[in-house]
């Protein structure tokens, strides 16, 4: 079974991720549990959302406390929430941020971690450059794709054109699309750089 | 014909906390030792007009009770935002019991300090409750009637935002007609919410006679402030209500909640009135009514209006609605008079 | 057709699919979303013919259900928390008055402290209303059980409550499979009144009853549920043959064949109690599980059934008697009077705490060792209670409990996720 954790603050589409990463795995003939925080959260307080994925039947109910990935759909959250917490040792982060992982912060936390299981990709700047909205989710979604391995990015592109239509479809798609590229270039040139210090 | 003398100073509605008027025309809020009955820090989204109307509307009464106010609060966003326990905004004695019962709440708290103050314990402490519209129209509504029917001395007011917002914005009776809500959505032959008879608890509050009531939006702050210190000049029941726009229900941007009340009031939409004994005192006119068109456009929960076929129909009956409401309350400011 | 769904809309859809001809409801989280889709499926024309009434309370959803349903139409209504307590006193009218109403109770603790998440206190204080109570284990157990809760209110004359735990299941995007119209159809006849207003055969339905004959209306109420209890597998058998799955009925059983320890639980939790057991029985504990679907009425015979063999009941409880222990394990016990085994009753996940497989691990393994209090809070934070009780002691005006205790916890703690 796969646990992802989405941090990320009310308004920013965090439950709506965290479902369509459910629907992109369903789509793929698996089982897939995604659920809300429960909060009584207003517009920008940080909510959390949960994703399961596994190719059996998913009965356990209880939160994800201890994640195979992280997705932070907003970096002020760094310091406010204890965003990490439970995370498996060299499991995977995706943070929305055009920063690296030194300028925001995280250098010491991360020294030994396998550097292409880090990755950060401008999923806002890609939001409003297709969509024309501040929204980081979807984008998310497709660098997701990336990292993890679990789930293909057509699964991902599929569930967003099934989520919705016309140009937010288009606008999603392209945003996932080149957020799945940039990941995908990061993480081969994290692997190139850790060969060489091999 | 007296001439006014030139003043070089900014005075006027829009100038809510200039210190630069003198003393008796100042805001509440514009004082250093304002009460701050809701604090900063709370939960609220940005640019929530229920926020801003609450903080002014409780600080006036405040400073109009000398600080001796205890306020009943109706579950809803306000209740829920202002408490995130173990924190809460309140510097004021408040309680919060159940969705629907908040001005029965009010009046047992007021009928205490009655009785304790007959015993001669505690002084003249004042009673306000407080609610949303849907606390207040709806599931509030036989308690609130009751209060007033017994004139009891408690002030309440509600906030107006036109639905269930803290549930995820669902139609409540005060929601206006064609408005999408999560339980009127923009589908089928009739999108958004029913025409129906419509219920403006104000006139319905009239009916009760009761001493005072009165209508106010966050545009108009010092308007509002008025009114909570005329409420409070006068004992029995009284009702205030006032429209607090609400940027997720209403789909408008943060900043523009103050200009959305502005645009309801100038368009006739919504009137703002004072009342004594079921009677009408005064309003605040209109220069030049705008039209509806200008109120609903930036909205999003009247998004389906229009598109690429506007809903003309719809959007002239809502007209037809804001222009009764200027003709039954007299908000057209006549020529010449100010 | 299977799908991947939120829990709220599969039973929004379910319920549709049984062709409901008014439905009013009153917005209570974590209700929302389901009569939320139902409101736009009847405003879009997709649930036709079909009147969706907006009420101003709960009092009044139910009060409106129950004219509707006297007045012959299939009545539906949903709700939580507050809102069922709010409209208790018609709650006992509809079931009183024998109107086959069906609703979702998405359960929520009840305050105070205002509370919006995960318990089944609601819904369990209603337990003597007379109305049937079904429990779902998961998202598609709650969307069958409310094809199967309109053909029993109705073959019964009875109000029906369809359980489903708010926001764990209602909130929870998960897979489903979908019957269609055909198969609900053929299922669920159409509706025939016992008892109907109607002008061409008049009837006075609520008339006043006196002490002559009271005691006999109620007697009557409660075997008319004895009767439930019978007919009940065989509605649940008749909806496997047509739509090819188990769900509902009175209990179903996990891994008890030879189990010495048998947990006993309702709802969504026992899909973790599952994995627990999983894991312990790889270790060689004889362990098992009893869900019970049927709350109202109370299965005893099965339940005794399942039960005899073990040498331990564990009943694990999202509810509370407060001045008892357990609710569910105080009816468990009836169903046990005379047999001699351990019984213990744990009550967990009140106002939305995790149920954790650790916590159960550690839970189940002492009460393997017969190391458990008979009633056992699970996670309790006993410093939390005793720093506010030696406040309490120590001052007069201690203030209000909620308030200290999330002062002690401190902020951080306080944001769950
Ligand atoms: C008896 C009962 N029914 C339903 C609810 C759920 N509920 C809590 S707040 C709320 C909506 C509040 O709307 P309104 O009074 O207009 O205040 P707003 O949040 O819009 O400020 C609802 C439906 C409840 N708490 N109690
Ligand atoms: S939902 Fe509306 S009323 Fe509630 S806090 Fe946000 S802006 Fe204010
Ligand atoms: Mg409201």
């Amino acid at each position: 079974m796969f646990q992802v954790r989405i941090h990320g603050r009310g308004g920013q589409g965090v439950v709506t991720a965290a479902e369509m990463l459910s629907v992109a795995a369903f789509d793929e003939g698996r089982h897939a549990q995604a659920f809300p925080s429960f909060g009584s959260e207003r517009m920008g307080a940080p909510v959390v959302a949960f994703c399961r994925i596994s190719d059996r039947e998913i009965r356990l109910r209880e939160p994800i406390m201890e994640p195979d990935a992280i997705i932070i759909q907003d970096p002020t959250l760094l310091h406010q929430v204890d965003v990490f917490a439970g995370l498996k040792q060299d499991g995977y982060i995706l943070i929305n941020t055009n920063k690296t992982f030194d300028q925001l912060g995280l250098g010491d936390m991360i020294r030994d971690w396998r550097q292409e299981r880090l990755c950060t990709v401008p999923a806002m700047e890609l939001a409003l450059k297709h969509v024309g909205r501040p929204v980081p989710n979807v984008p998310l979604l497709g660098g997701f794709a990336a990292i993890a391995g679990v789930l293909k990015i057509e699964s991902v592109i599929k569930a967003i054109s099934e989520r919705f239509s016309g140009k937010v479809a288009a606008g999603n798609i392209a945003a996932a699309s080149e957020a799945y590229a940039i990941v995908i270039a990061e993480m081969e040139a994290a692997r190139r750089k850790e060969n060489q210090h091999a | 014909m007296s001439f006014q003398p030139v003043k070089f100073y900014q005075t006027g509605t829009f100038t809510v906390g200039n210190r630069l008027l003198p003393p008796e025309e100042r805001s509440v809020q514009a004082s250093a030792k304002r009460y701050n009955s809701i604090n900063s820090g709370h939960r609220a989204c940005q640019g929530c007009g229920e926020a801003l109307g609450a903080r002014y509307a409780i600080d006036a009464a405040m400073e109009a009770a000398d600080g001796q106010i205890i306020a009943a609060n109706a579950t809803g966003c306000l209740e829920v935002f202002s408490t995130p326990y173990p924190e809460t905004s309140w510097q004021i004695p408040w309680i919060h019991s159940l969705f629907g019962n908040t001005a029965a709440v009010a009046t047992g708290v007021a009928a205490a300090l009655k009785v304790k103050r007959q015993k001669g314990q505690g002084g003249d402490v004042r009673v306000v409750a407080q609610g949303g519209d849907g606390g207040t129209t709806d599931i509030g509504f036989g308690c609130l009637s009751g209060m007033f029917e017994r004139n009891d001395d408690v002030l309440y007011i509600c906030y107006d935002n036109g639905g269930y917002m803290n549930t995820g914005v669902q139609r409540s009776s005060a929601t206006p007609p064609a408005a999408r809500t999560a339980t009127t959505m923009a589908v089928g032959p009739e999108p958004g919410n029913v025409f129906g008879q419509g219920k403006f608890v104000p006139a319905i509050a009239m009916a009760h006679d009761i001493p005072y009531v009165a209508t106010a939006t966050v545009a108009d702050l010092r308007d509002l402030e008025a009114k909570v210190r005329r409420a409070m000049e006068i004992r029995g029941a009284r009702y205030i209500h006032i429209l607090v726009p609400c940027p997720l229900g209403w789909g408008t941007a943060s900043h523009d909640t103050i200009r959305m009340a502005r645009l309801a009031k100038e368009t006739g939409i919504f009137p703002v009135f004072e009342a004594e004994h079921g009677e009408i005192k005064s309003v605040l006119t209109i220069r030049r009514p705008l039209p509806v068109e200008e109120y609903l456009r930036p909205q999003k929960r009247y998004a389906h209006l229009f598109g690429k076929n506007p809903a003309v129909e719809t959007i002239a009956h809502i007209q037809a609605l804001a222009d009764r409401n200027i003709r039954k309350y007299r908000l057209e400011a006549r020529q010449g008079s100010h | 057709m299977l799908k991947q769904t939120e829990g709220s809309r599969a039973v929004a859809e379910a319920v549709a699919l049984c062709r409901p001809e008014v439905i009013c409801a009153y917005p209570i989280s974590p209700q929302t979303h389901i009569v939320e889709a139902l409101g736009e499926m009847v405003k879009d024309g997709s649930l036709a013919p079909c009147e969706f009434i907006n009420v101003e309370s709960e009092f009044a959803a139910m009060s409106v259900a129950i004219g509707a349903s006297a007045a012959g139409a299939r009545s539906y209504t949903a709700t939580a928390s507050q809102g069922l307590l709010y409209m208790a006193e018609a709650v006992y009218n509809a079931s009183g008055l024998g109107l086959p109403i069906v609703m979702t109770v998405a359960n929520r603790s009840i305050g105070a402290p205002i509370n919006i998440w995960n318990d089944h206190s609601d819904a369990l204080s209603q337990r003597d209303s007379g109305w049937l109570q079904l429990f779902a284990e998961t998202n598609q157990e709650a969307l069958d059980l409310h094809i199967q809760a309109f053909r029993l209110a109705e073959e019964l004359s009875l109000p029906v409550m369809v359980c489903m735990d708010g926001f764990i299941l209602t909130h929870a995007y998960e897979r489903v499979d979908m019957p269609t119209q055909a198969q609900v159809d053929a299922y669920l006849p159409t509706y025939e009144p016992r008892q109907v207003l109607d002008p061409a055969d008049p009837v006075s339905i609520g008339a006043m009853v006196g002490p002559e004959a009271f005691m006999e209306v109620r007697y009557l109420a409660h075997a008319k549920q004895l009767q439930a209890l019978e007919r009940i597998p065989a509605f649940a058998a008749e909806f496997r043959q047509i739509f090819g799955r188990d769900s509902g009925g009175l209990t179903h059983t996990y891994r008890t064949e030879d189990a010495e320890t048998i947990i006993v639980a309702m709802g969504s939790v026992l899909g973790t109690i599952k994995d627990v057991v999983d894991e312990m029985r790889e270790e060689g504990h004889r362990i098992g599980v009893l869900g019970i679907t049927l709350f109202r009425p109370f299965p005893i015979a099965r339940v005794r059934e399942g039960l005899q063999g073990a040498k331990r009941v564990v009943v694990l409880e999202k509810s509370m008697a407060i001045g008892l222990g357990g609710i569910l394990s105080t009816n468990v016990r009836m169903a046990l009077s005379g047999l001699h085994m351990h019984g213990y009753t744990v009550i967990a996940g009140l106002g939305g705490r995790a149920i954790t497989k650790k916590s159960l691990h550690g839970l189940f393994r002492e009460a393997g060792q017969d190391a458990l209090e008979s009633v056992t809070f699970l996670d309790l934070d006993w410093n939390m209670v005793n720093k506010q009780l030696e406040r309490e002691k120590a001052h007069r005006r201690s203030g209000p409990v909620a308030e200290n205790l999330l002062r002690d916890v401190g902020v951080v703690a306080a944001r769950n996720y």
